[in-house]
C-alpha cells in the first residue's frame, strides 16, 4: 500500500520480536465500547486518479478573472527562483530547527529574514514569524499589554476590519477593553485618535496604508503616544514599505505585517506570513520563536532557539504566547523574495504599483458619477464612490470576467456604494483601460 | 557561511520589473516617504540560488534522513501533493471572492475542498463538524478552548479552570491560559491519568480538560470512560490533543469515546511537510452541542449543490483566522486522505503501532524503558537506567546526528528524566529501524566506554554544539546588531 514499505514478512518478523500474535493485538487496551461506531471513507485511489479529481475541481474556479482585488492581500510576481529554492526538500521537509547542529540552514535563514524585516519596518528584532497579520496584530497587541499592565487598546477603524473581528475574537474573554476610533472618508481620524490616548492605554494601534489605501504618517501621534506610556502598533504592507516612512522612522515600539506580498501566492486565504518586528524595549513580551548568532565549541559562527524561556514549552501556562508551529517555510520564500528583487528591485515593484493605481484612479474617476472616497494620498489601492451599489457593479463585472475591487459597504455600514480598488506591477494599463470602459457602459 | 547581506554588491541587478514612469517622490508627499534605504541586499539571482542551495545543504529533511522523532509524526511527505496545492486553479484564488456577493459562485472547487475535507475529518473522528480555520496544533488548541469557554458562557455555566495533566504537550497549559483560564497540573500513575488524582481537583469550577490518547509516553489512557464520565458530572468538556491521531485512524474515533472538541495537526498525521517549523494546520471538530460556537465563516452544500460561506451563527467565538485557514496545506491533507482512503489510514496507523513497537523491543535492553509494556505509535525511554545516569540523552542525541539520524525528542515529556522519545512513523522500512537499532546500540557502547567522546558531538556536522548561553547573553538577533 502507498508509503508504507513493510511487506508481509516484514509484518511477520516484527511481530515474531514484539511477541504480539497480531497486528490488532497491539491495540487490546482500546476496550469493545471504545471503538469506531463508522469509519466510513472512501476506498484509496491511484495518484493518478487524485490528480484528476483536483484538476477537476480546481476547474471549478473562476481563477483567470482579472482581478482588482487587494484588501491586504495582493497578487504581485513572485520570481521562478523562489519556487525552485523553496521546494527544495531540505527545507521543506524538515522539523523544527530544536537540533541547531542539524538545522544551520533553517536556522541562517530565519536569522536572515528577521534582519530583512526591521529593516524594512526599522526597528531592531524580529520574531520567526506567527501565522498571519491579523494574529501578529493580536499579538503585537498582548505585548503592550503586558509591558503596559493596562487594560485599554485604542483602535483606528481604518485598520483592516477582516484584523479587527480577529481582535475582537481573541481578547473576548481577558478582560480588556477595546475602543475604536470612526474613520474620515477613509482617512484616520488623526485628532481623535490621540485625544483618545490616556493613562490607562496600553496601546494604539493604526495601519499604514489603511484598509482604504491611504498613507500617513503617525509620527505626531506616536510622540503624543509615547507622553502617556502607550505602546505604539503599526500594520504595515511590505512591498510599499520599500519607499514609504518606516515605523522605526514614525517611533513605532511595534511594527507588524501580512507577508503575503512577499513570495507568497493568494491560495485562497493561506499559508500565509505574520511579520512582527519590536524595539529593544519590547523583545522579551515578543511571542515565538526567534533566532541568534553564536558561536559553537570551535568558535565558528552558528545560529541557535534564542530568549526560550519566553516559550510554552518552557514556561507552560506562563509562556507569552501559546504559539508554536510558525510560517517558517513562508518567511523563507519572503526572504527569499526579497533577496531576489532586492533594494531596487522592491522600490521598483512599489513604484509600478503606486504608478499604476494613480493611473487607474484618473480614469475611473473620469466616469461621470465616479469620485474618490476622500482625499488623503494613496498607494496601490483606492476607494471610489459609485453612483450605483458597489455590489451590483461587482456582479454586472465579474460576469464579464472583471473583477472591479472589494465593496466596502460589506464592512463600512453607509458605504455601500463605495469600492476598493487595487493595482499591482500584474495589472496592465490596457486591462485598466478596459476596466473604465466597462464600468462607464454599466453605469450609463 | 557569510550571511546573503555581506554578499550584497550594490548595482547588482536581481529579478526587477520595469521601471516606472514616474517615481514616488513624484506621486506622494515627501513627508510620506522614507528617509533612508531599507538596505535590502543587491545580488544577481545566481547569488541568490547558490546562497540558498549552499543553506540547504546544511539541514536534514526527511528525504535524506530518519526523523524518530516523538510527538511530531515526522512521516514521508508524498511529492504528489505538492503539485496539487500548486495547481494554478487554486494558488491564484483571491480569499475575498466569496464576499463579493452572488455566493462564491467564483471559488466553487475550492469550497467543495473545503466542504469534502472537513466531511472526510468528521468521519475520521466521529465529530459532528470540524473548522479548517486553525493555522497550526496550538492555534487549534486556542480555538478549542475558546468554543469550551463560549459554551460555559452560554449556559451560565461559572467555570475558571482548565485541567492540563503532566504528560501534557505545552502548548495545551499555555493554550488554555491565553484562553483567560487557570491551569490546573494533574500529575500522572503509572504513565496515565488516574481517576483518584483526578477526583482529588474536579469540581464545578472546572471547564475542561486536555487530554492527549494516546498520551505522550506513548501509553493508551485505558481509564478513559471513568474520566469522561467523571467530567461530564460536573459538566466540564474533554479535548482531545490530535498530535498524536497517528496511533488510532481506524482504531477508535474521538467523538465515539466521549471527547467533546479536537484539533488535528495535518502536517503530523495527514503527511503535510513541517517546513522547517511551518506552516501546519489545526483544524478543529467539535460534537454536536458545540456546533454553535464553531468559528466564522462556515461552508455549507445547498440543495442544488452549490458551496457557500455562511457567516450568521450569533453564538459563535468569531474570527480566529483571516480566512479559512492554511488552505494551501489542506489541499495536501485532502488529497493524502483520498490517496489512502479509509483502509490506508488504518493501515497507516496498524504500520505506525508495529513500528513503535518494534523499535520499543530492539531497544529495551539497551535503553530503560519506564513503562515498557505494549506502546502505541511511539515510547518514551531513558539514558538513565538501574546503574545510573552514564550517557545524557542530550549526548545521544547528538551523537544520532553524526550518524545521519535527527534526534528523537529529548528531555519531553517531563516527568521521564532523561527522556528520549522515539517515534519511527509508519513510512520508514525494516531495514532503516534495524540500522537505526544497531547503529543507537553501537553507538551506547561507544558513550559507556568513551564519555568525553560523546560530550564533543556532533563533529561532522557544518558546526560542533553551539553557546545557546552567549547567544541568549549577546541578543544577536540580526545581522545590524
Amino acid at each position: 500500500m502507498p508509503y508504507v514499505p513493510h511487506t508481509p514478512e516484514d509484518i511477520r518478523r516484527m511481530l515474531g520480536v514484539i511477541g504480539a500474535p497480531s497486528v490488532e493485538a497491539l491495540f487490546a487496551e482500546i476496550g469493545p465500547a471504545m471503538r469506531p461506531k463508522s469509519f466510513d471513507l472512501p476506498e484509496g485511489k491511484s495518484e493518478m486518479a487524485v490528480l484528476a479529481h483536483m484538476e477537476a475541481l480546481a476547474a471549478k474556479n473562476a481563477s483567470g478573472q482579472v482581478s482588482f482585488l487587494g484588501a491586504g492581500f495582493y497578487d504581485h510576481h513572485i520570481p521562478a527562483a523562489v519556487d525552485a529554492l523553496s521546494m527544495r526538500s531540505e527545507f521543506y521537509t524538515a522539523y523544527t530547527p530544536y537540533q541547531p547542529e542539524a538545522s544551520q540552514g533553517t536556522l541562517q535563514a530565519i536569522f536572515e529574514y528577521q534582519t530583512a524585516v526591521t529593516r524594512l519596518t526599522g526597528l531592531s528584532f524580529a520574531n520567526a514569524s506567527v501565522y498571519d497579520g491579523g494574529t501578529a496584530l493580536f499579538e503585537a497587541a498582548m505585548m503592550a499589554v503586558r509591558h503596559t499592565d493596562r487594560r485599554k487598546l485604542v483602535v483606528c477603524e481604518a485598520v483592516s476590519p477582516i484584523y479587527r473581528v480577529m481582535l475582537g475574537s481573541y481578547t473576548a474573554n481577558l478582560n480588556l477593553e477595546l475602543v475604536t476610533i470612526a474613520h474620515k472618508d477613509g482617512n484616520c481620524d488623526l485628532a481623535a485618535l490621540t485625544s483618545a490616548l490616556d493613562d490607562q492605554t496600553a496601546a494604539v494601534l493604526v495601519q499604514n496604508p489603511n484598509f482604504f489605501g491611504s498613507v500617513n504618517d503617525f509620527s505626531a501621534l506616536f510622540a503624543a503616544a509615547k507622553q502617556k506610556g502607550v505602546v505604539n502598533v503599526i500594520s504595515v504592507y511590505p512591498v510599499l514599505q520599500s519607499v514609504l516612512k518606516s515605523p522605526g522612522e514614525m517611533g513605532a515600539d511595534v511594527a507588524v505585517a501580512e507577508g503575503q506580498s512577499l513570495g507568497l501566492p493568494l491560495s485562497f486565504g493561506g499559508p500565509y506570513l505574520g511579520i512582527m518586528t519590536c524595539t529593544k524595549d519590547m523583545v522579551r513580551q515578543m511571542p515565538g520563536r526567534m533566532v541568534g548568532r553564536t558561536v559553537d565549541t570551535k568558535g565558528r559562527t552558528g545560529y541557535v532557539l534564542t530568549l526560550q524561556a519566553r516559550e510554552q514549552h518552557i514556561r507552560r501556562q506562563k509562556a507569552t504566547s501559546n504559539i508554536c508551529s510558525n510560517q517558517a517555510l513562508c518567511a523563507l520564500r519572503s526572504l527569499m523574495h526579497l533577496c531576489l528583487l532586492g533594494e531596487e528591485g522592491l522600490k521598483r515593484t512599489a513604484e509600478i504599483c503606486i504608478e499604476r493605481a494613480h493611473y487607474a484612479a484618473e480614469r475611473l474617476t473620469a466616469i461621470p458619477g465616479v469620485k474618490l472616497l476622500g482625499s488623503a494620498p494613496f498607494g496601490n489601492e483606492f476607494a471610489i464612490t459609485l453612483p450605483v451599489n458597489a455590489y451590483q457593479a461587482i456582479d454586472k463585472l465579474t460576469a464579464r470576467g472583471f473583477v472591479p475591487g472589494f465593496p466596502l459597504g460589506r464592512y463600512y455600514p453607509g458605504l455601500e456604494n463605495a469600492l476598493l480598488v487595487a493595482c499591482t506591477e500584474k495589472t496592465s494599463v490596457e486591462q485598466i483601460g478596459i476596466l473604465a470602459e466597462m464600468l462607464r457602459g454599466i453605469l450609463a | 557561511m557569510n550571511t546573503v547581506f555581506k554578499k550584497s554588491d550594490p548595482g547588482r541587478e536581481g529579478v526587477w520589473p520595469e521601471k516606472a514612469g514616474k517615481a514616488s517622490s513624484e506621486l506622494l508627499p515627501q513627508g510620506l516617504l522614507r528617509q533612508k534605504p531599507a538596505g535590502l541586499p543587491s545580488l544577481s539571482e545566481l547569488d541568490v540560488v547558490r546562497h540558498f542551495t549552499q543553506l540547504s545543504r546544511r539541514n536534514f529533511g526527511v528525504d535524506g534522513n530518519f526523523y524518530p522523532l516523538g510527538s511530531c509524526t515526522m512521516k514521508y511527505n508524498p511529492k504528489f501533493t505538492e503539485n496539487v496545492a500548486a495547481l494554478p486553479g487554486f494558488t491564484r484564488l483571491h480569499p475575498v471572492l466569496p464576499q463579493l456577493g452572488g455566493a462564491g459562485r467564483l471559488c466553487q472547487g475550492a469550497l467543495e475542498v473545503m466542504y469534502e475535507t472537513e466531511r472526510l475529518l468528521c468521519e475520521i473522528c466521529g465529530m459532528q463538524a470540524f473548522t479548517l480555520h486553525p493555522m497550526a496544533g496550538a492555534h487549534g488548541e486556542l480555538t478549542g478552548v475558546m468554543i469550551i469557554a463560549a459554551y460555559h458562557k452560554d449556559k451560565g455555566n461559572k467555570k475558571t479552570k482548565i485541567i492540563c495533566p503532566d504528560s501534557a504537550h505545552g502548548t495545551n497549559p499555555a493554550s488554555a491560559a491565553i484562553a483567560g483560564y487557570e491551569v490546573v497540573n494533574l500529575p500522572s500513575k503509572d504513565g496515565i491519568v488516574d481517576p483518584d488524582e483526578l477526583a482529588k481537583v474536579l469540581d464545578d469550577s472546572v471547564a475542561g480538560m486536555m487530554m492527549t490518547c494516546p498520551n505522550t509516553l506513548g501509553l493508551f489512557e485505558k481509564n478513559l470512560p471513568k474520566i469522561v464520565e467523571m467530567l461530564r458530572s460536573v459538566d466540564a468538556l474533554l479535548y482531545y490533543d490530535g498530535a498524536n491521531l497517528n496511533a488510532i485512524m481506524g482504531k477508535m474515533r474521538v467523538g465515539d469515546a466521549g471527547f467533546d472538541v479536537v484539533h488535528l495537526n495535518l502536517h503530523k498525521t495527514f503527511a503535510t511537510p513541517h517546513g522547517g517549523g511551518g506552516p501546519g494546520a489545526g483544524p478543529v471538530g467539535v460534537s454536536e452541542r458545540l456546533v454553535p460556537y464553531l468559528p466564522v465563516s462556515r461552508v455549507e452544500k445547498l440543495e442544488d449543490g452549490q458551496f457557500f460561506l455562511n457567516y450568521d451563527f450569533p453564538k459563535s467565538i468569531g474570527y480566529v483566522a483571516p480566512f479559512y485557514g492554511n488552505f494551501g496545506v489542506v489541499l495536501k491533507a485532502y488529497a493524502y486522505i483520498l490517496r489512502l482512503g479509509g483502509k490506508g489510514l488504518t493501515r497507516a496507523t496498524e504500520n505506525a503501532v508495529l513500528a513503535a513497537n518494534y523499535l520499543r523491543k530492539r531497544l529495551d535492553k539497551v535503553l530503560d524503558v519506564p513503562f515498557d509494556r505494549i506502546c502505541m505509535h511511539e515510547f518514551v525511554a531513558s539514558a538513565c537506567n538501574l546503574s545510573g545516569c552514564h550517557v545524557r540523552a542530550l549526548d545521544i542525541a547528538k551523537m544520532l546526528l553524526d550518524r545521519g539520524y535527527h534526534a528523537p525528542t529529548i528531555y519531553f515529556p517531563l516527568i521521564v528524566k532523561e527522556a528520549l522519545m522515539f517515534e519511527p512513523t509508519e513510512t520508514e522500512s525494516l531495514d532503516t529501524l534495524d540500522q537505526f537499532a544497531d547503529d543507537l546500540i553501537a553507538l551506547l557502547e561507544e558513550a559507556r566506554a568513551n564519555p568525553e567522546l560523546a560530550h564533543d558531538a556532533p563533529t561532522t556536522l557544518p558546526v560542533t554544539r553551539l553557546d545557546e548561553t552567549r547567544a541568549a547573553r549577546s541578543m544577536e538577533l540580526t545581522d545590524d546588531l
